[in-house]
């Protein structure tokens, strides 16, 4: 099968998904009423409902291309940036280090993935950011948090821009007799990622009892952690055909999607309970901020680019 | 939408958000006045891009000359984006009344958005108000006065600084202040201050 015929599948598959589960949560309306699970069921369709807008852009992206899907990540960081900086204090001096994260650094970081210039891509942000925004932020002689501030900066950064922007840089790795085809790989870690968080919220509705961490994230369950993530392990095996893995491989690779997924879910909650909310914004109806929908692929993605550029990529 | 206004719209939902909050009830149809607290060169926009699509061309922020006037390309983006109206701040080489513009707006039918501080503040609450929103008062005393509070705006383009941040601003539309029949100016301004600074 070629990339384009491949894509179809998958893109069919996704919306016979989205269907069925449009269909569930139309029954589930019309069952709920205006019983005790009404505000459970609407909020359950408003995610079905963002789901069809996010799946449409995203394969609109893949369509038209690299530079699509480079701008589309590079937007997706920029927003998630936006919400992290809303939620952290800043004060004046930080606006000359805030100004060059936002229109230098995330528009460079993704113009390095164009150019393929891997070495410079993976030390843009921990090396020369961390060394030249402090400085800059040092030169407007606000001393007071001066630690905290600059230490919030770089850690948005990395999570936002850096290890969300290792997603498009899928597109940078050379692997034998898959080449022209990564953008799959693009689409096989957000599938996994986000079918991971679909199905640990659905396993842990339906059976979730004991709670993982109930101070950092009280919706996490052992049930669904397991339920979902075995689920979404199993079927990220399934998918090996659109990867360069065997199915083997492919187990493995969605363990780590899964775990590190978890992890990040966990880890950006802790963050957001420090910062004293529940959700990072409000632009996806349904899910809360760009941030809480990303929150997994920021951990996953990283780990998932570098296990498969030193396993599989010349 | 004329272009300009389209895009100087896209441009404040992608740069700040500017979601409008409405603690006051939802928004007025009637003629209004709205005051708000003034810490960006953001600000007349974000109020602007808050409001609901059908009452933006029956608004008109009030915009001073010196700023907004400067330059062909600022004042088209005012006259043309944001149908503004600009006044003369300059006590200087003025020539009649400087609120002339804003009365024949008013006098329209047609809403306005005042800064009544004057100038932008450093920090988040507004400084001491102005005569001018006490005057347009007593001259329009059946004109809604509608408080308006503009969060994040210091943080997202503070004074002194060129070029914004990226940051979700709200715009926290309040309930119109009453008329209080015999009070003072000094009363006044103070009671519109007030209720600015009590949705901060």
């Amino acid at each position: 099968m070629s990339l384009h015929e491949k894509f179809y599948w998958l893109m069919a598959g996704v919306g016979g998904v989205l269907l069925l589960a449009t269909v569930i949560g139309t029954i589930l309306h019309v069952k709920a009423g205006s019983g005790p699970s009404v505000s459970v069921v609407q909020n359950l369709n408003s995610r079905i409902r963002a789901w069809w807008v996010m799946v449409g852009i995203f394969a609109a992206a893949f369509f038209a291309g690299k530079a699509a899907t480079l701008v589309l990540f590079g937007l997706t960081s920029f927003f998630a940036l936006r919400e992290f900086v809303t939620l952290t204090p800043t004060r004046r001096a930080d606006h000359v280090p805030l100004f060059l994260s936002f229109f230098v650094l995330i528009p460079l970081q993704y113009l390095l993935i164009a150019d393929n210039w891997y070495g410079m891509f993976a030390i843009l942000i921990p090396v020369y950011a961390f060394l030249i925004l402090p400085a800059v932020a040092a030169l407007a002689g606000d001393t007071d948090l001066f630690l905290e501030r600059i230490a919030k900066t770089q850690w948005g950064l990395m999570i936002t821009v850096f290890c969300l922007s290792h997603v498009a840089a899928l597109l940078l790795l050379d692997i034998p007799g898959y080449q022209g085809q990564n953008a799959l790989l693009i689409f096989y870690l957000v599938l996994i990622a986000q079918l991971s968080d679909v199905l640990q919220y659905v396993f842990g509705k339906l059976f979730g009892k004991h709670k993982v961490a109930p101070v950092v994230s009280p919706s996490k369950t052992v049930e669904g952690l397991l339920g979902g993530g075995l689920a979404a392990t199993a079927i990220g095996a399934a998918m090996y055909w659109i990867t360069p893995f065997s199915p083997l491989q492919a187990f493995g690779l969605s363990l780590a999607i899964v775990t590190m997924g978890f992890l990040g879910g966990l880890a950006l909650s802790a963050a957001k309970r420090s910062l004293g909310v529940k959700d990072w914004g409000s632009m996806i109806e349904g899910h809360g901020g760009m941030l809480d929908r990303v929150d997994s692929l920021c951990f996953a993605a990283p780990i998932f680019f570098h296990l498969t550029r030193f396993y599989f990529s010349v | 939408m004329n272009p300009v206004s389209a895009a100087l719209y896209g441009l404040m939902k992608a740069l700040i958000g500017a979601h409008p909050r409405w603690h006051g009830g939802p928004p007025s149809w009637e003629q209004c006045i709205y005051f708000a607290n003034h810490t960006s060169h953001l600000d007349t926009l974000a109020i602007w891009a808050a409001l609901p699509a059908g009452l933006r061309p029956k608004t008109h922020p009030i915009a001073a000359k010196d700023y907004w006037g400067r330059g062909p390309i600022r004042r088209y983006v005012a006259l043309e984006g944001l149908n503004a109206v600009l006044i003369d701040r300059q006590r200087e080489g003025r020539v009649g009344d400087p609120l002339a513009p804003v009365i024949e707006t008013l006098e329209k039918g047609d809403s306005i958005i005042l800064f009544p501080e004057g100038t932008r503040g450093p920090g988040p609450l507004p400084s001491a108000f102005k005569s001018g929103l006490y005057r347009l008062a007593q001259l329009f005393p059946l004109v809604r006065l509608v408080p308006v509070y503009l969060e994040n705006l210091h943080r997202a383009m503070p004074k002194g600084t060129l070029m914004p941040v990226p940051l979700i601003c709200a715009v926290r539309f309040g309930a119109p202040i009453p008329n209080v029949a015999g009070e003072s100016k000094e009363a006044f301004l103070e009671r519109a201050r007030a209720a600015v600074v009590a949705l901060a």
